[in-house]
């Protein structure tokens, strides 16, 4: 039984994981999801493939917005970059997925670039809107250039193949999609523990003062908006694979705001907080549809009020937590956690 | 040749003059005071200092070379750091992360060693916190390096800004009204570990106050500043005799 934090190097204290406890537990986690697809049903392994998506794009969006501190409504054009780079590298070039998914990153990270420079001048709100500007950009160019992305009709994606394997089906993707997010989620988690993660979080918290330390503020502004877009590109790569037909309706403003909404009900400026706002977000209709299901035999009206209940519902809940949870459900998490760390000796 | 040389600074903000025609010289490991009633232009004078106003005439020499032009990061990695007069740490970080952001013009390692972060980034990582640490035992602020800076006090703070500047391993050291808003217990602390940093550590330091007993009693030298003009410079014994100086503070005698 722990009694109280005991370490006994700088390494040790600087460690992921406060004890061998949450090692243990986060171990657990991955070999349950390892072998998960052997028992799950495809419709539940379909659900989870899109909360991992929706996890990777999440933690993309809080590299710039929750730890930078630079709001981004672009997360649906980045998504859309990198999800018809993909359909063109696979699908026109026949190109393999271990180089079409980092170079779909590579390429939404340029255009992130590109659509960064405004946050030299701007902050806040203004920012808001020069993001929102990039998305109908992105939104105008993938609607009319009907060669390269088949335009309003969409595009179809060739399958991924992976050692004369096509991986068309849930359990595939599934394998594909787990990987990345977990080798995303670690190299995010470890760049906020250096140089680079740190130099983000300053420029959030007092941008002058970041400057007076030494911290070049627009390199590291546009490096936080590549390293975002880059992620978000991956995610949309991803969902190419999975959805194997895109198009721009698939790629709307309120996916951007959903986004949004994940960061903010999960908590800004934590990696947990994407994770946690990301199932959250995803599972929400997924429950509610369970839900009206269930009730609607007995309630046969219930069915057509259902679309207008998740927008509602979606509403509701990011306003309740903003009242009372402004930190986001990672807050609440380490809230728990410190209550419960040395328990039942807590003195 | 001295550490850092000013050269006839004007500065002005739309028909408002801050600083008219100041020329000083501070001279390597000094303990400079700049002093001057409410709005004779302190500030400004550190701002151009530092780098973040840009005087229209003048110029600003640091070891030798013209820095007038230069932004505030490259002029920090040159050697140049301050504190601010309104404390501007980053209030979300906590204590040791505030002190490693200190340490950024130090690091190398860029974007992909530090998502790795085992191997080369994490050897930096733990040597630069073993500098930071140094510095969080020179001010004694151990008991709170784990704390998130906005759950601080407003005297530790101060420190903590302080220890934030140290952790550049600066050349020459601005602090803007290190004292303001303590009791006579913090304001002791504080001027201690001044002269600890000043002796220990040979740092050179301007230095914003407005405690005259302070001023008088830790610096080497003293600039007068009055309405952007500057009315007299000299040991605090010279300074203290001087008419223009008496006339600023207490008026004309009739």
């Amino acid at each position: 039984m722990r009694c109280g934090d005991f370490r006994q190097s700088y390494a040790e204290d600087m460690s992921l994981f406060e004890s061998p406890l949450p090692r243990v537990l986060l171990a657990g986690l991955l070999v349950f999801l390892l072998v998960l697809p052997g028992f799950a049903s495809t419709y539940w392994l379909d659900v989870l493939s899109r909360i991992f998506i929706a996890i990777i794009a999440a933690t993309g969006l809080n590299v710039v917005t929750g730890y930078t501190g630079l709001i981004s409504l672009g997360t649906a054009a980045f998504l859309a970059v990198g999800g018809f780079a993909t359909a063109a590298m696979a699908g026109k070039a026949g190109l393999p997925f271990v180089v079409v998914i980092p170079l779909s990153g590579l390429l939404t990270a340029l255009v992130g670039l590109v659509f960064g420079i405004p946050s030299l001048r701007l902050k806040g709100l203004y920012l808001a809107v020069a993001t929102l500007a990039a998305h109908y950009i992105v939104e105008f160019i993938v609607t009319h250039w009907d060669a390269m992305t088949g335009g309003v009709n969409g595009i179809s994606v060739p399958p991924a193949h992976f050692a004369g394997l096509a991986l068309s089906d849930d359990r595939s993707m599934y394998y594909l999609i787990l990987p990345v997010m977990v080798g995303l989620l670690f190299f995010t988690k470890n760049l906020f523990r250096t140089k680079v993660g740190k130099a983000f979080v300053a420029i959030r918290d007092q941008d002058i003062s970041a400057e007076v330390m030494g911290v070049d503020v627009f390199r590291y502004k546009l490096l936080s908006f590549a390293v975002s877009s880059f992620i978000i590109g991956v995610a949309g790569s991803l969902l190419a694979y999975q959805a194997r037909l895109i198009s721009p309706e698939n790629f709307p403003i309120t996916l951007a705001i959903d986004y949004l909404g994940m960061v903010i009900i999960g908590g800004l400026g934590s990696i947990l907080g994407s994770i946690f706002g990301a199932i959250f977000i995803t599972l929400l209709p997924e429950m509610l549809r369970l839900a009206t299901d269930a009730l609607g035999s007995y309630w046969p009206s219930l069915m057509v009020i259902v679309a207008p209940i998740k927008t509602g519902v979606f509403g509701l809940v990011v306003v309740l937590f903003l009242i009372f949870e402004p930190d986001g459900m990672a807050a609440r998490w380490n809230h728990i956690k410190a209550y419960w760390k040395l328990y039942p000796f807590s003195y | 040749m001295p550490l850092l040389r000013v050269n006839n600074l004007i500065l002005h903000f739309r028909g408002v003059t801050a600083l008219s025609d100041v020329s000083f010289e501070v001279r390597r490991g000094a303990l400079h005071a700049v002093i001057g009633p409410n709005g004779a232009g302190k500030t400004s004078l550190l701002n151009c200092i530092s780098g973040v106003y840009r005087p229209q005439r003048g110029s600003v020499e640091f070891e030798g070379k013209d820095v007038t032009r230069l932004s505030p990061a490259s002029r920090t990695r040159m050697g140049v750091a301050r504190t601010f007069q309104n404390i501007a740490l980053f209030r979300g970080m906590t204590v040791l992360d505030n002190l490693l952001i200190g340490r950024h013009t130090h690091q190398k390692e860029g974007l992909l060693a530090g998502g790795i972060y085992y191997g080369p980034a994490r050897r930096e990582e733990i040597a630069n916190r073993e500098v930071v640490e140094d510095i969080i035992d020179f001010l004694e602020i151990q008991h709170i390096r784990k704390k998130v800076v906005g759950t601080l006090a407003y005297g530790l703070q101060k420190r903590v800004e302080l220890a934030r500047a140290l952790a550049l391993e600066p050349k020459l050291l601005l602090l803007d009204e290190p004292m303001a808003g303590m009791n006579a217990e913090e304001k002791e602390d504080m001027a201690r570990f001044i002269l600890d940093i000043n002796e220990d550590r040979g740092t050179t330091m301007i230095m914003i106050e407005h405690d005259m007993g302070v001023v008088m009693d830790v610096s080497h030298r003293v600039t007068v500043l009055s309405f952007g003009e500057k009315i007299a410079d000299g040991t605090p014994q010279e300074v203290q005799g001087d008419r223009a100086v008496q006339e600023a503070y207490l008026g004309q005698a009739q």
